[in-house]
């Protein structure tokens, strides 16, 4: 019967494994403070990203050259890197694996899509997480007290976007197109909303899909309509051909997009067809904050060219170790009471939460493509 | 008019293309009744080659024209597509001809999967733009625009499959294919070495899809690992429209999907009153492919066989 | 060759027991193992295991090759969602929810097998994709005009399963002891996973299940013997398409949240792999398929500690090389193992007769389908 003691030894060791996971007070393995860092790794959102982990990455080696001192010990911060491969089924999987390791805060997810069923689980564990660029309305709305964010919501962008194409592009005619995801619609719907009560009129609601290279069918049937301002909520790959078959069409509309659209890559897709589009950015330009363009430097550096969100993960663990500051701890609990606190000036702008975990003030920048580079056209706040 | 005459246009560039990969997916079919899931990536892979090709040129030799240099990486992009195609072959379906029917196509599916992400680790995750070299004509036809390129795509697009109907029927590779896809037996008792005829199919295939993969990323202007899956997906849609296994069926098939989808995106929000929008794209391509299959259970120019299995 | 398979073979009751403890305590096994996040891993291959018994029905026992599979997941995840969130502010309990669910799913599968009764082999394959994509799509759109699904921002807030007043997404406490939410629907899961396996089971050695493998190895055949091809056709879509509906509202009860998203094409393709692999109408078979292919790329992810053990440093980002060798997987299994890992026994006997007799079934099973 030895297999009967090996299974009860087994079982012991299963029950006290699991006693063991409950609660396991992070700062007394060693100095070492587990920070999660969640995004897509692999599938089509790679570089994106890739882009967040090297953001927060970049933080977490600044802080600890610096030297981080909690309750009087200095503690190293160890950053931990998961692929949610950009799916709401392996998302909630990661998180799992970094609450089981015992991570302190979670930076991340990148997507709307993975952010909220991961909330959930982080949520459950007591645990803070400050996604770097999901959007949707609903991650904060759901009433989590761990649940945060750096970025603008679809809401602030969508209606300082709308405002701005009827007041200051002139736009009479509307077209819209999304790309039929969380972050494309919520994006689009939001700027309908604003462009309606700014006096615009929206004569088109189109929409593709984000792994669609041609929109040549909708931009011919916008081009019917007579539009004179094509908004598209959805990234860059498919923005880049958009500008392009704009153009190829004939179409004099000019093209507005959202923080999807304002990066380096979008400029290299579209190529010469980018000239006079307009895309937004949350946060205030980079190079105009105080160590902005000394994050750019050190940034490009390390892991080259920044594509899209990198700033604001990178301003993400700022806030978080602000807010471990304040608590004197990185203990989640005690952290978490001091979130609401943080204020510092990152590089993507200032960083304050409301009660609901979303950015006090949301500032957008718009921006123009011009030669080749995107010029700050004005911040709206 | 010209409005519609756009949608006409649009649609029928889409569709050359799709019916050059198709062509591929219905040769492969023909022969061995496998649904080569990793034809898409074929035509990736080609893509990228000649991206590179195109890049490494022009960063050395800047002063040669354009077309020339793009014509360089579709050459080179060709054999390298061929040489892939013929080692998948001969690795992951050739052994398999003798397992149950389902099994080569996992091992389609595990091709496309390292295909994909070889790519990703060669070329990087991002996508990959194709860099302005060719010219930029345009031209006004009945109100519609119509670029120097996207002639270039439909006339190449004609020629390639005029060659390949040529191929098939008028030379002894050809016939020996078409004996192999009626039947592999008689055909090896005939004296046709069928693995060598399997080989060349695939090998066919892959060039034409080469050329595919140069024309949509010089269309688009970009390229990116992943581009080969949907393409593989629509242009198999179409081959299967068009009646599998049918050369004819396949370029009928692939035209009529790119127009169909045109149409259906850019007319099906006013049809309907905005009930449903080009949103509903794909499900507009798929309903016509599900009742022309429902109707003509073999596709539109697929022979009518007798049900025997 | 006297192996300890057939040690247990000769005691089936002791095989019996031992197998039961193990799966009672396997999470705990697991858990303290290896972490929570393996509990939830294990979850996840209940689910890929009933996906997998479901489509087994129609792919393994009448042969009709589905491609479109998990739109009955979506279903029954979607039906869950609007039964018991926020959303329409209905809050039924799962025992009704979840029948509903499997039923409305087995509806489907039924309207969507009625159009392709005449079609075979792959013309079906592609008809299903469709099927499976449009579903989907409409998933993903139905936002506006009036709002059912709320599109691609997702269905939140979803109910979790409660038994008693005990809800399973928090911990259950019997005094020192704590059981965490992922080992409660381990225990769900395992519940269910076991009443499936049994029905699939029974249905296989009954009058249907029969019918079921006469139309798949020769439909001219079995109509011939009287067998009613089109009644046994639905009904092979229609169980298959139950058990995905059930999967699917676990999943929405589990996740709480559910997206257009998690019901892609790639997650048909990968149900399919999973019988493929594991071997094609065998429930075993099946079963392990699910578990590997669940399991193989989570384990994947620990390549980055390897290579670090082992080099001293990361060479290959461990992400990059996954889905890599995820592929390199499939194609070696598929070249060794053919007819998958755990072949059924008709198709093992098939293998396993002389070449010449094999080759000589092959060819005619090719000249049938020509």
């Amino acid at each position: 019967m030895r297999t009967k003691h090996l299974l009860s030894a087994l079982f012991m060791a299963g029950a006290l494994g699991l006693a063991g996971c409950g609660d396991k007070p992070a700062e007394e393995s060693g100095a070492v403070i587990r920070i999660g860092s969640v995004a897509p790794l692999t599938g089509p959102q790679t570089h994106i990203g890739k882009d967040n982990e090297n953001g927060a990455r970049l933080a977490v080696d600044e802080i600890n050259a610096q030297g981080l001192q909690l309750g009087g010990k200095p503690v190293k911060l160890e950053l931990l890197g998961e692929d949610d491969q950009a799916e709401p089924k392996t998302a909630t999987i990661v998180a799992q694996k970094l609450v089981d390791a015992g991570v302190v805060a979670v930076i991340g997810h990148l997507n709307s899509g993975t952010t909220i069923p991961a909330s959930k689980i982080y949520h459950d564990a007591g645990i803070p997480q400050i996604s770097p660029s999901a959007t949707a309305v609903a991650y904060t709305a759901q009433g989590y007290k761990t649940a945060y964010r750096v970025m603008a919501n679809d809401a602030q962008q969508g209606k300082a976007l709308g405002q701005f194409a009827v007041v200051k592009m002139a736009a009479k005619k509307i077209a819209i197109i999304d790309d039929r995801t969380a972050y494309g619609q919520g994006l689009a719907d939001e700027f309908e909303k604003a462009a309606k009560e700014a006096g615009g009129e929206v004569v088109a609601r189109e929409f593709t899909n984000d792994k669609a290279t041609d929109f040549t069918a909708i931009l011919t049937s916008i081009k019917g309509k007579g539009a004179d301002l094509v908004f598209f909520g959805g990234m860059d790959p498919q923005g880049g051909p958009m500008a392009q078959q704009m153009k190829r069409l004939g179409l004099s509309a000019r093209l507005l997009g959202g923080d999807g659209l304002q990066n380096v890559n979008f400029l290299k897709l579209a190529g010469a067809d980018a000239e006079g589009v307009v895309a937004s950015s949350p946060g205030l330009p980079i190079d105009s904050m105080p160590g902005g363009p000394d994050f750019r430097k050190k940034f490009e550096a390390k892991y080259g060219v920044i594509q899209v969100y990198a700033p604001y993960a990178y301003d993400a663990v700022y806030a978080l170790v602000d807010a471990m500051k304040r608590a004197d701890s990185a203990e989640p609990a005690k952290v978490l009471a001091e979130l609401p606190k943080v204020d510092i000036q990152g590089v993507s702008g200032p960083v304050k939460f409301d009660a609901k975990g979303d950015t006090v003030g949301g500032a957008v920048t718009l921006y123009e493509a011009k030669g080749g580079a995107w010029q700050v056209l004005e911040t709206m706040k | 008019m010209d409005i519609f005459t756009q949608q006409l246009i649009n649609g029928l560039v889409v569709g050359s293309i799709y019916a050059l990969v198709a062509l591929g997916y219905t040769m492969v079919y023909g022969i061995l009744e496998l649904i080569n899931f990793a034809h898409g990536e074929v035509t990736m892979i080609g893509a990228m080659v000649a991206l590179s090709v195109i890049g490494i040129l022009m960063g050395t030799a800047p002063d040669l024209p354009g077309l020339m240099v793009v014509v360089a990486g579709l050459l080179l992009a060709i054999p390298a597509c061929m040489a892939l195609a013929f080692t998948i072959e001969k690795i992951a379906y050739r052994p398999l001809r003798k397992a149950p029917r389902l099994a080569p196509l996992i091992t389609a599916i595990g091709v496309s999967i390292i295909l994909q992400n070889l790519a990703m680790l060669v070329w990087g995750r991002q996508y990959v733009s194709f860099p302005a070299v060719l010219p930029r004509g345009q031209h006004e036809i009945l109100g519609a625009h119509i670029t120097d390129l996207q002639i270039v795509i439909v006339v190449l697009s004609l020629l390639t499959m005029a060659g390949l109907w040529l191929l098939v029927e008028r030379t002894r590779l050809g016939r020996a294919m078409r004996a192999t896809a009626q039947s592999r037996e008689v055909a090896e008792l005939m004296g046709v070495n069928v693995d060598r005829v399997i080989s060349a199919t695939f090998v066919i295939g892959a060039a034409i899809a080469a050329l595919a993969g140069v024309m949509v990323s010089a269309y688009y202007g970009l390229a990116h690992y992943y581009m080969g899956f949907m393409l593989g997906l629509k242009a198999f849609s179409a081959a299967v429209l068009g009646g599998i296994g049918n050369i004819a069926g396949a370029m009928l098939g692939g035209l009529l999907l790119g127009v169909i989808e045109a149409l259906g995106a850019g007319y099906i929000g006013d049809l309907t009153g905005g009930f449903l929008g080009s949103h509903y794209q794909d499900v507009f391509a798929f309903f016509v492919l599900i009742l022309v299959l429902v109707f003509r259970p073999s596709g539109l120019l697929g022979e009518r066989v007798a049900n025997r299995a | 060759m006297p192996t300890g398979l057939d040690f247990f073979r000769e005691r089936p009751r002791l095989a019996f027991v031992l197998l039961a403890g193990l799966l009672l305590l396997l999470p705990f096994l697991v858990g303290g193992g290896l972490g929570n996040a393996w509990v939830r891993v294990l979850d996840f291959i209940l689910l890929y295991v009933l996906l997998a018994l479901g489509l087994n029905i129609v792919v393994g026992y009448a042969g009709l090759l589905d491609l479109g599979y998990i739109a009955f997941y979506a279903l029954g995840a979607y039906l869950y969602a609007w039964l018991a969130s926020p959303h329409f502010g209905l809050h039924l309990p799962f025992w009704m929810v979840l029948p509903l669910g499997a039923a409305l799913a087995g509806l489907f599968g039924v309207l969507l097998g009625a159009p392709t009764l005449r079609l075979r082999g792959d013309y079906l394959a592609i008809v299903t994709l469709g099927f499976g994509e449009i579903i989907r799509i409409f998933m993903n759109n139905l936002n506006a005009p009036f709002n059912l699904t709320n599109g691609p921002q997702g269905m939140n807030l979803i109910d979790p399963v409660s038994v008693a007043g005990q809800s399973f997404s928090s911990p259950l406490r019997i005094g020192e002891l704590v059981i965490p939410s992922t080992y409660l629907y381990y225990y769900l899961f395992l519940a269910m996973t076991l009443l499936v396996i049994l029905v699939a089971m029974r249905l296989q050695d009954s009058r249907i299940g029969r019918a079921w493998a006469a139309l798949r190895e020769d439909e001219v055949a079995a109509a011939a013997m009287g067998i009613n091809t089109r009644n046994v056709k639905l009904l092979a879509f229609a169980m298959g398409a139950t058990f995905g509906g059930l999967a699917g509202g676990l999943f929405a009860a589990f996740q709480g949240f559910i997206s257009p998203e998690s019901f892609t094409l790639w997650e048909s393709i990968l149900v399919l792999c999973m019988i493929v692999l594991g071997g094609m109408g065998n429930i075993p078979g099946v079963i392990l398929g699910a578990i590997l292919l669940t399991a193989i790329p989570e384990a994947l992810r620990y390549i980055g500690d390897l290579q670090r053990a082992v080099l001293g440093h990361v060479v290959v980002d461990p992400a990059d090389l996954r889905m890599l060798l995820f592929g390199v997987a499939l194609v070696a299994m598929m070249l060794f193992r053919p007819a998958g890992l755990l072949p059924s026994r008709q198709r093992k006997r098939e293998f396993g007769a002389q070449d010449a007799v094999a080759e000589q079934e092959q060819a005619d099973l090719y000249d049938a389908r020509a």
